[in-house]
């Protein structure tokens, strides 16, 4: 099992840098998988997670000038590790400046990813700072843990208004309460609710758009007979969704969430050839 | 404001049935938001609406009692039903929902708000809306309770001084925290105005002379030096950041009253205003 990729390009390393510090909001821990062409951010919904669940796929060619990899064996040519994605976010705040930085997996007296930055300097030799960020190896009878989940059978699916109001609005929300309503209807209009015993607020926004979405013969996707004006509906925890919404940059190229009525919130982001999914249960 | 209810209580006590006691609309929230934020030290504050305009209290410890005034000139539309409406309500809660669209806006956008009240029982509703986005929040209310009466008239003003804010900034923003009174110090002779504080590294005194650029008017009749607890001082600090100028006067009984001269982004001019009792173990006053 072989891994070392290298950064040159400081826009590549800083689009790099901001795609880590989304998921480290995003997860505490979680899995790092490794293919010839991409890079994965997989968190599984364990009761741990409360529940959420997380699949962000890069194209390493978008970030990397070299990247070169062996998986476990020739048949499966992936690595799979476990990591906190807070420590990677920290080595590479170091790198700022940094002429080039590369990544290895290395084995220091347990499984790291070596994070090696290459900083100017005055004299003729650069200085390099290293980092060992302790990873675990996930052994292939577990990869089918791991797989990318599926779009759910959704009952309304719409498009996100502009990130920026809706981060405000659930900023505000979270001091007045823990969980949030989330709905919408299949004539672009979506709320966001909460109701305490203090105070209640509700925040409508419109003209959102549905996303057209091709259902294959096999899916019993509901939305076509369905009711336009008739809202789905789905209570999570309101710190979840600003979470997310916190990690996000200004205008993705797309945003969009289904809801399957008091089951499950799931959005899709896509920026800047990050695509990113995202699934919030909803509250008992 | 297309996306808001049609203004007029008249229209809206006919469309909905309800009957408001208290109508408002504002274009910019943060007219209003930002002089709430000056009172704002405390969860609860009373709210009470006249002819005249909105005024917000809230007090601590019963010995301080600070006060936003927002007239009803700055309102595009202000209408009280009955003589005064009076309800009590969170503070905390009321600017959260104020400021639902964020604090700092893109210059030229603005958040609209439209706050209505049908009398006691019925919570607080306001309607803000901002680029096309609409957020209504209902707000419980109290019952009101008593609140102080400092009974501060003019006739029993002994000392007046007239500053120009920025002279105070400073001072305020840096006292000693460490110390528990502020001591303010009037007098028609040296030191004329005299700010200490006694803290774990020493005493500190600020002096301002009579004819300093900073001092609008200095009225100062009778010597004296009061102590106020500088816990209870230190929110004022807010509404001197927002103020152009301040007013500070002290009575007989050795009671402080502070006016703070606002002028928001339109030029419009509010005023907010902090009574505080002194602290009782030192009040001494020299004739």
């Amino acid at each position: 099992m072989r891994f070392r990729a290298k950064i040159l390009d400081v826009a590549c390393l800083n689009h790099f840098t901001r795609v880590i510090n989304t998921i480290a909001k995003l997860a505490k821990t979680c899995t790092l998988r490794l293919t010839p062409d991409k890079l994965y951010f997989i968190l599984t919904d364990k009761v741990a997670n409360g529940g959420v669940s997380m699949w962000c796929e890069l194209s390493q060619g978008n970030f990397f000038d070299e990247f070169q990899m062996e998986g476990v064996a020739a048949e499966h040519n992936e690595i799979y590790l476990e990591l906190t994605p807070e420590n990677l976010s920290r080595a590479l705040k170091t790198a700022q400046n940094a002429k080039t930085v590369k990544i290895k997996l290395t084995n220091k007296h347990c499984p790291c990813l070596t994070v090696a930055v290459e900083l100017p300097s005055l004299a003729s030799s650069s200085r390099i700072v290293t980092h060992d960020i302790p990873v675990a190896v996930i052994p292939r009878r577990l990869w089918n843990d791991f797989k990318e989940p599926s779009v759910p059978d959704f009952d309304v699916s719409i498009y996100l208004p502009v990130l920026k109001t809706m981060k405000s609005v659930v900023e505000r929300m979270k001091n007045l309460s823990n969980s949030i309503v989330i709905e919408a209807n299949l004539n672009g209009e979506m709320n966001l609710k909460i109701e305490t015993d203090l105070v209640s607020v509700t925040t409508h926004f419109k003209d959102l758009g549905n996303p057209p979405w091709v259902s294959d013969g096999d899916s019993q996707n509901s939305t076509q007979d369905r009711d336009p004006e008739t809202m789905a509906e789905a209570r999570v925890d309101i710190k979840k969704l600003q979470q997310l919404l916190a990690g996000q940059q200004v205008n993705p190229t797309k945003a969009l969430c289904n809801i399957v009525s008091k089951r499950i919130v799931h959005f899709i982001l896509l920026h800047e050839d990050v695509y990113l999914q995202y699934f919030i249960p909803a509250l008992a | 404001m297309p996306l808001l209810p049609p203004a007029g209580a008249g229209a809206e006590a006919e469309a909905s049935g309800t009957h408001y006691v208290l109508a408002a609309s504002l274009d910019k929230a943060r007219h209003l938001s930002t002089m709430l934020r000056a009172v704002h030290f405390r969860d609860v504050a009373t709210c009470a609406a006249t002819a005249n305009g909105l005024k917000v209290t809230v007090e601590s410890a019963k010995c301080l009692q600070a006060s936003a005034f927002i007239q009803a000139g700055i309102f595009q539309e202000f209408v009280v039903q009955e003589e005064s409406v009076t309800f009590r309500i969170n503070l905390t809660v009321l600017l959260d929902c104020l400021t639902i669209f964020g604090t700092s806006s893109l210059p030229g956008t603005s958040t609209a708000l439209r706050m209505c009240y049908c009398g006691y029982g019925y919570p607080l509703t306001l309607f803000l809306e901002e680029g096309g986005v609409v957020t209504v929040c209902k707000i419980n209310t109290q019952e009101p309770e008593e609140m102080l009466d400092f009974d501060f008239c003019s006739t029993n003003v002994v000392n007046k001084i007239i500053l120009q804010s920025e002279g105070l900034r400073e001072a305020f923003a840096e006292l000693d925290m460490t110390s528990d009174v502020l001591q303010i110090t009037m007098s028609p002779e040296k030191p004329y105005f005299r700010l200490s504080t006694f803290g774990n590294a020493g005493s500190a005194h600020l002096d301002y002379p009579k004819d300093s650029d900073l001092m609008e008017v200095f009225q100062c009749n009778q010597t004296q030096t009061n102590r106020y607890k500088i816990s209870l001082l230190k929110p004022s600090t807010k509404a001197l950041a927002l103020s152009c100028k301040v007013s500070i006067r002290t009575d007989t009984r050795g009671f402080l009253s502070l006016q703070y001269m606002i002028k928001n982004e339109d030029g419009q001019i509010c005023f907010v205003e902090y009574y505080c009792c002194p602290d009782e173990d030192v009040a001494e006053t020299e004739l």
